[in-house]
């Protein structure tokens, strides 16, 4: 393999190509040296890592379960940590929030909290809380922080409606929220590879009626379709199933993309020196496949792949604001959204809006991510 | 040309006909419709509908015909009559209600096209040949927010500045005097004036990518042996950048605008749903909930046309603008 470089008009010799590693790494080692160059990637892998370590034991992270609740609590505003006290005899270290006290706006006749500096409620890390399974195995009721004494107010994030805590519903729906991007995506890959991946293999009539049906598809509104779907779910269906019919609805119309992707990467090897040689020295289309084509541009899917999590997510949160997608139970950065139905709540409970700001933060690091892969995808070009 | 836009245009109707059979089988085949949904109502509030009322309701509104029969009763009617079928909910015929709502999607979508037009253009332009400076890296920075922060979230944003900073109600199309009103002057200015918060909020993701398609592209282009040529004859580096390497750049952002011009139809409709315009948005999410059969089935299709044709116009204006592809295809 030699590469045409197009400012000199000179065919560069494999070695030279292969300086740019240490000249005797393989095809992942350049892959990873030439992603840890992309600093935003970088960036956005460890934010994308986080996120997943958060979805795998929310019940550990966030301060209270799901299910605390306060209707005394309802609409409470965040609290601001503080670090320390002073008691009289000098400051000394403790940190702590400060409970609420309830004071009636006569104008509007709204009860507001108003912080009451009088009543300490300290905070610490590792405190005692609800018992819980961690990941499901191990009980232990350790909580990463929290009020030290359980079932004292501690609203870091404010509270909604209920008086639940914000901060820790957001927590718990990193967990469907992250996961029904990467299972919406599986099931496109599939679809994808499949549907792909026969178009490229073939090629002429099949190829054709397979590349116009995908044109049709990606010109079809996407959103009024996932509505009309979403919509066609009885109210009667039991949650968890929604969360799987979700994920299927979203990848029907999810999967073209990379099918795309998988037919031109087979078009482009199907005359490739290797393939050739593989066909030459007698192995079936199964091990040509598998064997020799795919750890080739494998790298390309894993690309696509992450850019297309952001799309999942994306529709996912905003089929469940609207009320057609995922239900409560089952928690979801969208169902979360769902309390600031109208401008007149956000503006009396701002921070209602932080699940959003989850799910920019979240398809933000997933798009740089899913850039510095797409660049490493590619590793022998510049 | 000719040949081209003859079989341009012959490959829209296999194209029409898939998405208006899409849009009615979404609708009919998922279990329930509009019958049991009013007797689930009715029941809810302690009135139950006898079977032999719920059938005879459906054998009014021809529900118990089976699918493709429905299907083509109202696919012809669509086509012969301009006859959408009737709405159970407004107890109207759909045509009436689709055609004001259908109208101002339109002119939403446009506008919103047209807004990233203006700003993405010279903003891709400017963050190709300043690259790397304060300016481009700001560009792309907001780039990257704008494709991260969806659609309904910003809605949400925006009115909750409007209303919390400025004291201004920002939802719907028209003030309430303008509602209801004829066509006038006065209601276009209306409409004018509360267009341009959707609009902005619609664009902001096509905006976003279309910098980046300009950009990319524009940079490519910028160090080409033909641009030196041009510089090293005298040229001015204005008119030389407008003339040679901003056209190359242009064809892949017209060729993208299809995309761009279906994400905005489609996203139109949670934004309208958010701020309560007096789109297609609200009414579809209505019409899928209570079940409205050829309301529901109406709207997509119409939407889905219009979609069609953006995508169709866009093709026709590449093909004229780079003979390649005419001469590729036709």
């Amino acid at each position: 393999m030699s590469t045409f470089d197009e400012t000199t008009g000179q065919v560069a010799p494999i070695a030279a190509v292969h300086q740019r590693g240490r000249g005797y790494d393989g095809h992942w080692a350049l892959v990873w040296q030439k992603f840890l160059r992309h600093r935003l990637g970088v960036a956005g892998g460890i934010v994308v890592i986080l996120a997943y370590i958060v979805a795998l034991i929310p019940e550990f992270l966030a301060p209270v379960t799901l299910e605390a609740y306060n209707p005394s609590y309802s609409y409470a505003p965040p609290q601001a940590i503080q670090w320390g006290r002073d008691d009289g005899e000098g400051w000394r270290f403790l940190p702590h929030v400060t409970a609420y006290k309830t004071e009636i706006d006569y104008n509007s006749g709204r009860r507001l909290f108003v912080p009451d500096p009088e009543t300490v409620i300290p905070i610490g890390f590792f405190v005692q809380g609800e018992p819980y399974r961690l990941l499901g195995l191990i009980p232990t009721d350790r909580h990463l922080f929290g009020a030290v004494e359980a079932g004292q107010p501690f609203f870091l994030a404010g509270a909604d409606r209920l008086g639940r805590d914000i901060l820790s519903r957001t927590i718990y729906g990193t967990r469907i929220s992250m996961t029904i991007g990467l299972i919406g995506v599986a099931l496109s890959l599939v679809f994808g590879i499949l549907i792909g991946g026969i178009s490229g293999l073939f090629g002429g009539v099949v190829d054709n009626l397979i590349q116009r049906f995908i044109e049709f598809i990606q010109s079809v509104p996407a959103i009024p379709l996932w509505i009309g779907l979403a919509a066609a779910i009885p109210q009667s269906v039991p949650p968890l199933q929604v969360y799987f019919l979700i994920t299927i609805i979203l990848s029907v119309l999810g999967w073209t993309s990379l099918a795309r992707v998988v037919r031109g990467r087979f078009l482009a090897m199907r005359s490739e020196d290797f393939v050739k040689a593989a066909r030459l020295d007698g192995c079936g289309p199964v091990r040509i496949i598998f064997r020799h084509m795919l750890p080739s541009f494998l790298s390309h899917i894993i690309a696509t792949v992450s850019l297309a999590i952001p799309g999942m997510i994306l529709a996912e949160t905003a089929l469940s604001y609207l009320g057609i997608g995922l239900r409560t139970p089952i928690v979801s950065w969208g169902v979360l959204l769902q309390e600031a139905q109208n401008v007149r709540t956000i503006a009396s409970a701002p921070w209602l809006l932080l699940p959003g700001g989850a799910v920019v933060i979240a398809v933000l690091a997933l798009n740089f991510l899913g850039d510095g892969l797409r660049d490493a995808a590619d590793p022998y070009s510049d | 040309m000719g040949s081209f836009m003859l079989r341009r245009i012959i490959y829209v109707i296999p194209a029409l006909i898939a998405v208006s059979l899409i849009s009615f089988l979404v609708i009919a085949i998922p279990p329930g419709d509009f019958v049991t949904r009013t007797a689930e109502l009715r029941a809810a509030q302690g009135d139950i509908m006898p079977i032999a009322e719920q059938d005879a309701m459906r054998r009014a509104y021809g529900l118990d015909l089976p699918i493709m029969v429905q299907y083509w009763n109202w696919i012809t009617g669509v086509l012969t009559r301009g006859d959408f079928g009737y709405s159970f909910s407004f107890n109207l015929p759909v045509k009436d209600v689709i055609w004001p709502r259908l109208g101002l999607t339109v002119v939403l979508s446009v506008a919103s096209l047209l807004f990233i037009w203006v700003v993405a253009i010279p903003i891709g332009i400017y963050s190709a040949v300043r690259r790397y400076s304060a300016g481009d890296y700001l560009a792309t920075f907001l780039g990257f927010l704008g494709l991260a922060i969806p659609n309904f979230l910003l809605a949400l944003a925006v009115m909750y500045v409007a209303f919390a900073w400025f004291g201004m109600n920002v939802g719907g199309l028209f003030s309430p005097e303008y509602l209801e009103a004829p066509w006038s002057w006065d209601r276009v200015l209306d409409l004018l004036n509360h267009l341009w918060l959707p609009m902005i909020v619609l664009g902001t993701a096509g905006t976003a990518s279309v910098i980046r398609v300009i950009r990319a592209n524009l940079m490519d282009e910028l160090h080409k042996p033909y641009v030196t040529a041009a510089r090293a004859k005298g040229k001015g580096e204005f008119g030389l950048l407008m003339k040679y390497p901003v056209r190359h750049a242009l064809n892949p952002f017209v060729s993208g605008q299809n995309d761009i011009f279906v994400e905005i139809v489609s996203g139109g409709t949670i934004v309208a749903i958010v701020m309560g315009l007096q789109t297609t948005g609200p009414l579809l999410l209505d019409a899928l909930r209570t079940q409205d059969m050829y309301m529901a089935a109406s709207f997509i299709l119409m939407l889905s046309v219009l979609v069609v044709i953006g995508t169709l116009l866009s093709d026709l204006l590449l093909a004229w603008l780079d003979p390649r592809i005419r001469y590729q295809q036709g």
